[in-house]
């Protein structure tokens, strides 16, 4: 063993150097260039950094469009799930008082009309995208508390519906942030 | 056709598209012949000389595993001590503290061995120092010596007889300097123009839209992500790994990540067939290891996209699919070929909880960590593989009656003594394990410890008991997913799965690497009439046989007690 000890310590040393110092460094310079600078892309109205467009943010006023239930409170401090089994019935009762609040908010939906991501806490408790679906049923009551016209913010939602991939692989999705920032633009 | 199965179909076309060239690249670098990349080579000269290394010096299966052994136990010891101090040391820019003994003793073993079991959080328990020094430099080293090692074992029989298995620092520095640093540069970064952070940042405070103070994790993530999933390490730069908005921000980086988990196993063993100068024994094994991975793959697709059952009682119809624990820029559809893919290869990054998934995914997600060779971790699957393959040899000899040989060595008690054995390790680690934790949780609940055993499970019944069963295969797979409601950060956990850690790993690294070292040296029996081939297809049927009915005989019972027990009681 005493043989090794001596490279071995040599080549950690001089792998760190390589792998932890000069290829990160390397990847942060070039970062630069990208939106955000590396950063993390930031989202600024009127001069003010109001959040970042890959986190999600908790809405619950009843003028805004809604995002997904949060395991962690949309605290990007942190990021959990709920990690709940699907039998599990403190979970299960969580999820119907969910259901019951989208309906009494949401008069006007029958409960087969709700996509499942509504009930549901998402994977790191930060999503910041809705289904299409998700954001069209929440039209009615939205427009309503804003005394909008319909018709106005359903065309706002469609807008604001970001295609799949190439338009080919992977799920339709609305970033709720940036639907609720054009939503208080819209007169 | 819809999007969402489109996409994957997508990334496993490209997933082959990649791996197929680069696994006849990779046999012609590690045998050392010329490839586009040898404009390198002063670099590595440097590396070597700096080193204090001869790269061309020979060593026999027991030197090669000495200088395994010792270098992995300096990083253990260097990584332990560093973890502890890491809120002294520069580089916190948010104040971390430092980790407990326990809990350090545990990280440090886990990422040694590729495992990335994670009993911390990255936005708080670790600094950027720590991420990058430690883990991210071991995510790059602990692949290369599993890779090392699987090249070790193909040396074995390249040649008729030898003694000789390759330099192990040879190969290990190549395996970084010529495959994991080039292909990390260009995951890094798709991922940092995709919007994952880069730069050393701290954390970021804003006021929300809606008027709520936030505060955001930030960090130089991307560097670290794309080797965490090309060494199919899986330990992430935050708590939620890459269902995180930043460690994987859209379908593109999402394809991207899994896509560069899977590479380089399948190149693995595409290598093997090529460098041995068998390449039709390349694409057996490829071809076994693909029906398994889709025999785990479609019924996990399908559990998914069905929903749950007890949510659909309530009346809501759940047309995605299933959406607990998951993220809607993926999608139930990626979150399962995701889910099944991260199990089978021992990354264990996630993009969705594995918790909150339906009980069939999950009996599908333990069932793969347990075979833990359809493709498998970096190198390490190949040598997984190779025991089964031993164990096949030896069975069918049996059926013939002839002396089991494999390419042209006769395996004899020796090496089917340590097969065997490293077969067992698995259900014996994973089985221990899961019974006394059990035994402890229902016979000791209120243990005077610091944290209650009674405390210990995020959900109760038959899923509670799939949530200790996990997070031992998952420790013994080296795989590094969990299910993650459990509380496993505190002593007991941090300590057992600890040990099943670091037995899971380096026993069935050095058992294949003794084995072949022992054929090596045997003396070459050319074909003839009489040799049992193995790069046929009825030996590629015997060998997944023999996979499916050593894990059956040795699994069946827990998991009929966790997921299976589970999904009958949803459906009443």
């Amino acid at each position: 063993m005493k043989k090794y000890i001596l490279p071995s310590i040599r080549i950690t040393v001089v792998l760190t150097i390589v792998l932890c110092v000069i290829y990160p460094l390397f990847i942060m310079l070039i970062g630069k260039l990208s939106k955000g600078a590396g950063d993390g892309e930031k989202i600024v109205v009127n001069g003010k950094v109001v959040g970042y467009a890959n986190i999600g943010q908790s809405f619950t006023k009843p003028q805004y469009f809604w995002g997904r239930p949060s395991a962690v409170g949309y605290n990007a401090a942190g990021s959990a799930g709920s990690n709940k089994g699907p039998s599990n019935p403190d979970y299960l009762k969580d999820v119907h008082s969910r259901l019951d609040t989208l309906l009494k908010y949401h008069p006007y939906l029958k409960k087969n009309d709700i996509p499942a991501e509504m009930i549901t806490a998402s994977g790191s408790g930060l999503d910041p995208d809705i289904s299409p679906d998700a954001a069209k049923m929440q039209v009615k009551r939205v427009a309503q508390y804003r005394k909008l016209d319909e018709s106005k913010v359903a065309a706002l939602v469609n807008s604001h519906v970001e295609a799949p991939l190439l338009g080919l692989f992977g799920p339709e999705k609305v970033n709720v942030l940036k639907l609720n920032i054009a939503l208080d633009e819209l007169k | 056709m819809n999007t969402e199965l489109l996409g994957i179909i997508a990334s496993f076309a490209i997933t082959l598209l990649i791996a197929i060239p680069l696994g006849r690249y990779l046999a012609k670098m590690y045998a050392g012949e010329k490839t586009w990349l040898d404009f390198l080579k002063p670099i590595e000269t440097g590396l070597f000389k700096l080193g204090g290394i001869k790269p061309n010096e020979p060593m026999n299966w027991k030197q090669f595993l000495k200088a395994m052994i010792t270098i992995n136990i300096l990083w253990l010891v260097y990584g332990f001590f560093v973890l502890i101090y890491q809120d002294k040391l520069p580089l916190n820019p948010d104040g971390n503290a430092g980790q407990t003994a326990d809990t350090a003793f545990n990280t440090i073993i886990s990422f040694v061995v590729n495992c990335n079991l994670q009993h911390y959080s990255g936005e708080t328990g670790a600094t950027y120092l720590t991420q990058h020094f430690i883990f991210m430099f071991l995510h790059f080293v602990s692949a290369a010596t599993g890779m090392a090692c699987a090249v070790a074992v193909f040396k074995a029989f390249r040649d008729k007889t030898t003694t000789d298995m390759g330099n192990f620092w040879n190969l290990f520095v190549k395996s970084i300097t010529r495959l994991l640093l080039p292909l990390s540069i260009v995951v890094s970064l798709i991922l940092t123009f995709n919007g994952t952070p880069s730069s050393y940042a701290g954390k970021d405070k804003f006021i929300s839209l809606q008027g709520d103070t936030v505060n955001v994790s930030r960090g130089p993530a991307a560097q670290m992500i794309a080797i965490k999933h090309l060494g199919t390490n899986g330990g992430g730069w935050f708590g939620a790994n890459s269902a995180h908005p930043l460690e994987n921000p859209n379908y593109l980086t999402n394809m991207t990540e899994i896509i560069a988990q899977c590479i380089i196993p399948i190149a693995m063993v595409i290598a093997f067939g090529y460098f041995i100068r068998r390449k039709k024994l390349g694409w057996v094994i490829f071809g076994v290891m693909t029906v398994g991975v889709f025999m785990l793959m479609i019924p996990t697709i399908s559990s998914e996209l069905g929903g749950n059952p007890l949510i659909a009682k309530m009346g809501v119809s759940q047309l995605t699919g299933a959406m607990e624990g998951k993220e809607v820029r993926f999608g139930p559809t990626a979150t399962a070929y995701w889910s099944t893919l991260t199990t089978v290869i021992s990354t264990g990054s996630v993009n969705g909880m594995h918790d909150s998934t339906m009980a069939l995914t999950g009996l599908w997600q333990l069932l793969a960590m347990m075979i833990n060779s359809f493709y498998g971790g970096c190198g390490v699957g190949v040598l997984n593989y190779f025991i089964y393959l031993i164990i096949a040899v030896f069975i069918s000899g049996l059926m013939v009656g002839r002396t089991p040989e494999f390419l042209g060595h006769k395996v004899e008690a020796r090496e089917v003594k340590i097969a065997a054995l490293i077969t067992l390790l698995s259900p014996f680690l994973i089985m221990s394990g899961a019974a006394l934790s059990s035994y402890i949780f229902m016979a000791h609940p209120n243990i005077d410890w610091a944290v209650k055993p009674s405390t210990w499970l995020n959900n109760p019944g038959y899923h509670g008991f799939s949530e200790m069963l996990y997070e031992y295969t998952s420790s013994n797979a080296n795989n590094g997913s969990g299910f993650e409601g459990l509380g496993d950060g505190n002593i007991f956990w941090n300590v057992t799965t600890g040990i099943v850690m670091i037995l899971g790993r380096f026993l069935p690294i050095i058992g294949p690497v003794a084995i072949a070292g022992l054929l090596a040296q045997k003396k070459y029996i050319p074909e003839s009439a009489g040799t049992l081939k193995t790069d046929t297809l009825t030996f590629g049927v015997m060998t997944f046989a023999v996979i499916i009915v050593l894990n059956a005989l040795s699994y069946f019972p827990a998991l009929a007690l966790g997921p299976l027990a589970e999904h009958f009681s949803m459906l009443k």
